[in-house]
């Protein structure tokens, strides 16, 4: 039996671990896949709570929608990064500093 | 030390480390397929904290989709992303030291409170159900889904739709240019 806060100590690295690809990486693509490391420390944290939630199974539940929402994320950002790049012909986000035209 | 915990740690200490080494990687394509081994550790500890229909899942939708997804991604904006695999050797910038100590202010936060409370003390905790190893927690997604929470599902698949199309739509060649 693995303790609770062993879990979560886990989810709070690898929610760091993103924040940092978030905050420092210079490619659309890396900062994506931070977004993902982010969202899976929370569906790990709903999953170590779920444990203890067998009647109701909010944890689970909402951990299978939260991953679900991350797939429908991934798929539009994907093609706005697309987009981006065939427009400005780079998806550095410092260097994509116009909105409209 | 048991077995179980032993393989808990190793599978933790594989999702920590490829998750820095993602990050840290300047060649984009291998912190790609680094990203796929530590989905599949994070996959593992659902395992442990008894959820394996999520497990499954977590393969099915992270490897299956998501990273074929990137791999799309990464080949259709190729031009500029090609020259990044020739890492460019650069110091270490003011950002990224700025971007580390932010991360180690939110992790000593979160880890600090994470020691501060006793989980095994709390009401809800004491008083609730725990899952079994026996159990099938599958039939209980299934039942709960279509009963206790078939709001959220339903509203989760016109959403799921909604992105298909926009995402569709957004990706479509345009005609007029």
């Amino acid at each position: 039996m693995i303790p609770l806060s062993h879990f979560l100590i886990i989810s709070a690295c690898l929610f760091c671990i993103g924040l940092y690809a978030v905050l420092t990486k210079k490619n659309a693509i890396q900062i994506l896949i931070g977004i993902e490391f982010m969202i899976n420390a929370a569906v790990l944290n709903f999953v170590a709570f779920g444990k203890f939630d067998k009647v109701n199974g909010g944890g689970q539940l909402f951990a299978l929608f939260a991953i679900v929402l991350a797939a429908a994320g991934v798929a539009v950002a994907l093609a706005i990064i697309l987009n981006v790049y065939k427009h400005f012909k780079t998806i550095d986000p410092s260097k994509i500093n116009k909105l409209k035209d | 030390m048991n077995t179980e915990q032993l393989i808990f740690y190793f599978f933790a200490a594989l999702l920590l480390t490829s998750a820095l080494m993602v990050v840290a990687m300047q060649n984009l394509v291998r912190s790609i397929f680094l990203f796929f081994v530590a989905l599949f550790s994070l996959a593992a500890l659902y395992v442990f904290a008894l959820a394996d229909f999520i497990a499954i899942t977590q393969v099915v939708i992270y490897v299956g989709g998501v990273l074929v997804l990137m791999l799309f991604a990464f080949m259709l904006s190729n031009k500029e992303l090609l020259n990044s695999l020739h890492p460019i050797k650069t110091s270490f910038k003011f950002y990224q030291l700025t971007g580390i100590f932010i991360c180690l202010a939110f992790l000593f936060i979160l880890v600090s409170l994470n020691l501060q409370i006793d989980f095994s003390g709390l009401n809800w905790i004491k008083s609730s159900t725990n899952i079994k190893e026996i159990d099938n927690t599958t039939h209980n997604i299934g039942i709960l889904s279509m009963t206790r929470y078939l709001l959220p599902f339903e509203v989760l698949s016109v959403f799921l739709m909604m992105a298909l199309i926009g995402a569709a739509h957004l990706a479509r060649k345009d005609k007029k240019t």
